[in-house]
Order: C-alpha cells, then structure tokens, then sequence
C-alpha cells in the first residue's frame, strides 16, 4: 500500500510508545542531499537530527577542522580547572550516523547553482543547505588590532590554540600584574562569556597570584547576568572594596579606542587615556561568520535575517541559517541556543523536502556560568514564535538564579552546568 | 491520589494551530504566541540537560527517558506551581501548558530508561538492599524499577546526586513528601544514620 508522504510526517511528529517511527527508505531516484556548512554545536546537532528524522536523505557536513573545541567550559581551561583535551570532541560519533565529513573550509554557497564551493575547490550540490559557521571576529574594529596580532594578544573567543595560548600567558604572568578583557558591544558570541572568564582568571589569581588584577574595559554599559556576576565577584574576589581582585570599567570610560600590540598599551575612554597590561585579552566586535558574508546571507547588520520558523534565508531561498550567526529574535547567541535552532531547523528541512507541513517549532536556551569553583549562576528561557514571525520568550516563564539562592543551590547549579555539558556535547555530537 | 488518563487524542502532531494571547503592559498589543508543536518537538529541547532521548549522562541531571508518564506531568505541574523546589525546572516549567506537559510526559514515556553507569561502593550494595525491602520496597516495588501496571518512580539506575538532591529536598520540606515516606525515611535515617542513605543509594546505583 502506498503510504502518503504527508501522514507520515504527521506520524513521524505524534509521540508513540513504540518511540519514533523515522522515513521509510522510499527506493526513489536519488536520496534528497542537504549539506552542513559547519561542524560545529549548530550544524552538528541540525546534521544529526536530520538523520534522526529521516536517514534516507544525504547529509554532509563541510567543516575544516579535524576535531571540535567546544568555546562552553573553555573559561575554565583559561582559569586552570582543566585542560584542553577535555573540551575536545571528535566527529566519529557523528560519522556512525551515516553523516559524510568534507574536512574542508566552505567558500561560498551559491543559491541559484545549488553548490556550496569549498577552498579545496569542490563544488557540493545539494537541495537544502544548512549554515552554521559562528561568528567573525572583526579585528580592524579595534583600532591597531589585527588576526596577526591576536597571536600575542588573544582573543580566546573560538576555543582551541587560542585558549590555550591566554591560559599560558596568564600562567607565565608575574604576581601583581594586570589581565585585561576587552568586552565587546552587543551582539556577541555568549554574553556572560567575558564576566564568566573574568571571574575565573580572579580565581586562579587568588589562589596563584593574589597580588593581581583583572580589569574589564567594557564597550557597554551593562551585561548578561550582571547583578549575579556582581554579587559573586563581591562574595569572593572583593568587589566593592579597594582590595577588588576585579574591575568593570563600562563605557564611556572603558570603551577602547586603540591599542599597540607591540608595547602591550590600551587608549580607553572619552580622554583616551593610557594603560599598559601584562595580558591583554581583546575579545573584537563580531559578524556572521564570514562564508555567510559573501554569500548574501547577511543584511545591513552583519548578521543573517531568517524565517524564525524555519531558519530559511529571507535573501536565499533553500538556505537555512542558524546559531550564532543568524537573527532569532529573542534568542541569545548561545550554544544551547545553537542546538535548539539545529533540532527546528532539522524538522523543517526534513518536512521541506519530503514536502510535508512544517509542525510548530519549540525553542529553550539554558545558559550557566559558573563564577567561583561551586558557585553556579543560570539563566534559562523557553521561547515560542509570535504571530508576527518573531521567536519570542514565553511570558512569566525563564529567568536567572534568584539574587537570595543559598550557598547549597549554587553547588547545585554547578552540578548541573557539568550535567548539561556532558549531555549537550553528546547530544550534538554522538 | 487519582490517576488521570493520558489525552492521547492530543498525540497527532498535526495539532490544531492555537494561538494563546500574551498580554503586554505597553500601547500595542504583543503579538499571539502560537502553539501546536508536537510532542517530539517539545520534547527534544530538554537533551541539553537531560541527554538525547532522556538519557541522562550526569553527574546530577536526571534520566527522564522511561520516567512514569502520571508522574512527569505530576512533577513539571510541581515545578510550574512552585510546589516542588527546583533549582532551574521552575522557570522551566513555568514555559509550557498542561497540554503541552502532558505531550512530553507521553513521549519521555515511550523513550528506554538507561541506567546510569556510576562508580559505587560494592560493599554497601548488599545493605542497600536490606534497608529499600524494609522501608521502601511496599512503594517503591521491586526496587525502585519500572512497573507494568501502576505508577512507578525510577529509583534504580538513577543518578546518585539527582536522588540525593531530592531526598534533600524531601527531607527539607522543599517538595511534599507523602506521610508514609515520611515516616519510613525519619526510621531509616535514625536507626542507620545518612550511612543508611549512602547504602540506599549504592543498590540503586549498581542496579542495571
């Protein structure tokens, strides 16, 4: 008997006790070819949940890089808590899915052609085409600096040699010296990822270099989770005392002008006023990721305006774009945030080319910080589409950690940010 | 406690488009949310924390693939109506409907119990066992495992912590806790001392 295509995307989205009943494989023509721009926590878990869905169709993900170094819990690499291996995940798992890897950096998609070209010059054909390629990091922004000069001056914000290279300049930082983050405007790859570092870094210092500092020179004036941040940074690094192993310096004053790599000097504020640093970490004012750049992916923004349901391109038809680099309305820029988009944006290109009804999507972002070794902090949202095609949260829903939570709760926070890592990377990534 | 029947009409996952109006206090009203999404869609936003499928790596998440359906939707109404403590489910809660708990608790229903896999203390497995058949086994039936035909709460293979979290909360009063547990909980902590607990907790533990 003939089964309709359109039931069985209905059946396929009922819950049942026998679990999911995924695609039959339909001896057709030829197996329906989407292809993955990125590795990475968005286009791992969009790859993966595909071929949940529907393991007929032909998934490859482009990626250039052999492994994947997750930029979550990489702060504390950076404070000393663990190392960098055990950020690492490789990409077998996703491999015994049936998903094909082109270890290769992709150049540009072309909508029309179909094609998404890569530097070793192939040229990928594929019906649906899934873009996940992060951020990037617009050095000139920051007057004097370059992608040359975060060789000495890091920027730490794509994990991998970079966070190791600022986890040993701070390990090879004299007592009493200053470590500087520079923070950049809104939007950006994880808000509380700056104040999260610069929290650990005071922790290392106490504990190694207590005569040290950390000074934040902030292009805002105001930042993710900051009452708790706050709260936490007096709790144990000093804030508000003249012993403050901490400053937060906000804009107008702590805003950047320039910087000289060579004699390791910032020029900040309205009266540019001249600092040097011991270790300078310059976290630049960031874009879509740039393959996104050049294939008319982003608008005037610098980011890639989506269909919020779909994540379809509004510029190119049969492009979907997600995680960091695209608009979701209230959703932040968040690895959580990554892997929600990747499992609705999985669903409706799966509907999409077994021309089925796109189901309504259903979006979470959970985002812990931790500030001091068994202090955890969150904040958590749960997110519908409005009306007006616009991801919203759900209203009396979300929020952070409660200002009064006792000491035992935030032990308890930090139990479940190593928990949500665990289970995050292996659902993206297994 | 009465048991209510799963709406399984609610299960197709073309449900009916509704819209629920979201109230603002600005000039223009915000626009209508819209609800609908299937169970699955619902569902597999929860990986993150509690793994694919509900199968929970730990340390302290819980598995929720295989959980009693009842007693999911009993637990997020818990969560919703800050009856139940939570560190973080609260907020979480508080972002679905009843009809759209009722779609995950089906699904984590439908989904295999994975035990978790954790290092334990062989020797105290044996007195685990003792204590659950003397003060948990008329409740907790055949050792906290899943049941056929009643309601079930998943002791075995669950992850140590989760269960120490909640015996706390139990214990603290942070989440009604029923009079015969209660009672059972306050013998067993007074003749064994929290030693009994961390024997309880090592049969659970090495049950796969």
């Amino acid at each position: 008997m003939k089964m309709n295509r359109r039931d069985f995307v209905k059946a396929a989205g009922a819950a049942t006790a026998v679990g999911l009943v995924g695609f039959p494989h339909i001896a057709l023509a030829e197996a329906k070819k989407v292809v993955v721009v990125g590795g990475g926590t968005g286009g791992g878990t969009a790859a993966k949940y595909i071929k949940r869905l529907d393991s007929s169709i032909d998934v490859t993900i482009v990626e250039p890089n052999p492994e994947y170094y997750t930029c979550y819990f990489s702060n504390e690499v950076i404070g000393g808590e663990r190392d960098l291996d055990s950020i690492k995940v490789g990409y077998d798992g996703l491999k015994g899915h049936g998903i094909h890897f082109v270890q290769d950096s992709a150049t540009g998609i072309d909508g029309d052609k179909k094609v998404v070209k890569t530097a070793g010059g192939q040229e990928l054909p594929f019906d649906r085409c899934i873009v996940a390629p992060g951020v990037e990091l617009m050095y000139e922004k920051v007057d004097g600096y370059s992608e040359e000069a975060s060789h000495e001056l890091p920027h730490a914000w794509k994990a991998g040699p970079q966070t190791t290279l600022l986890r040993k300049q701070l390990e090879e930082m004299k007592d009493g010296g200053t470590f500087v983050i520079v923070a950049p405007p809104n939007p950006f790859r994880c808000p509380p990822g700056p104040y999260e570092r610069a929290s650990l870094v005071a922790n290392y210092m106490k504990h190694h270099k207590p005569k040290s500092k950390v000074l934040i020179l902030d292009a805002k004036q105001k930042f993710s989770k900051q009452g708790l941040f706050t709260q936490a940074w007096e709790k144990f690094y000093g804030y508000g005392t003249p012993e403050s192993m901490i400053e937060w310096r906000p804009a107008p004053d702590g805003k950047v002008v320039r910087v000289d790599v060579g004699s390791k000097t910032l020029v900040y504020g309205e009266l540019e006023e001249e600092m040097k640093a011991d270790v300078i970490n310059i976290i630049p004012p960031q874009r879509a990721g740039t393959v996104a750049q050049v294939s008319n992916l982003v608008d005037d923004s610098g980011w890639c305006p989506v269909n919020q349901k779909t994540f379809e391109s509004k510029q190119v038809p049969g492009v979907h774009v997600i995680g960091d680099a695209c608009i979701a309305g209230k959703m932040p820029k968040s690895g959580y945030a990554a892997n929600s988009q990747g499992k609705v944006c999985a669903a409706a290109v799966v509907a999409m080319l077994n021309e089925g009804e796109v189901g309504v999507p259903s979006y979470v972002n959970t985002c812990y910080s931790i500030p001091a070794p068994g202090w955890g902090i969150s904040v958590a949202a749960v997110y519908k589409l409005g009306a007006d095609g616009n991801i919203v949260g759900v209203k009396g829903a979300g929020g952070l950690t409660p200002m009064d939570a006792p000491d035992w709760a935030h032990k308890r926070e930090v139990e479940y940010a190593y928990s949500w890592y665990k289970n995050i990377v292996d659902d993206i990534f297994m | 406690m009465a048991k209510q029947a799963i709406k399984l009409s609610l299960l197709s996952g073309a449900a009916a488009l509704s819209l629920s109006a979201t109230p603002f206090a600005a000039d223009a009203p915000a626009p209508a949310l819209i609800s609908g999404a299937s169970a699955r869609m619902l569902s597999e936003t929860c990986a993150g924390c509690h793994g694919t499928d509900g199968a929970s790596g730990g340390p302290a998440t819980p598995s929720i693939g295989g959980v009693n359906g009842e007693y999911f939707i009993e637990l997020m109404k818990g969560y919703k109506n800050d009856e139940v403590y939570g560190t973080i489910m609260n907020r979480i809660a508080k972002g679905y409907s009843d009809e759209e708990i009722s779609l995950m608790g089906t699904f984590f229903a439908g989904k295999k119990f994975k035990p978790a896999k954790q290092k334990i203390d062989e020797g105290l497995v044996k007195t685990g066992l003792k204590l659950h058949d003397k003060y948990c086994e008329k409740c907790h039936s055949e050792g906290g495992k899943i049941l056929e035909e009643e309601e079930y709460y998943i002791l075995a293979g669950q992850w140590t912590p989760y269960l120490k979290n909640a015996v706390d909360d139990f214990r603290e009063g942070r989440r009604e806790i029923p009079k015969k547990m209660k009672n059972n909980l306050d013998k067993l902590v007074k003749k064994e001392g929290d030693a009994g607990l961390d024997a309880l907790y090592a049969y659970y533990a090495s049950e796969q």
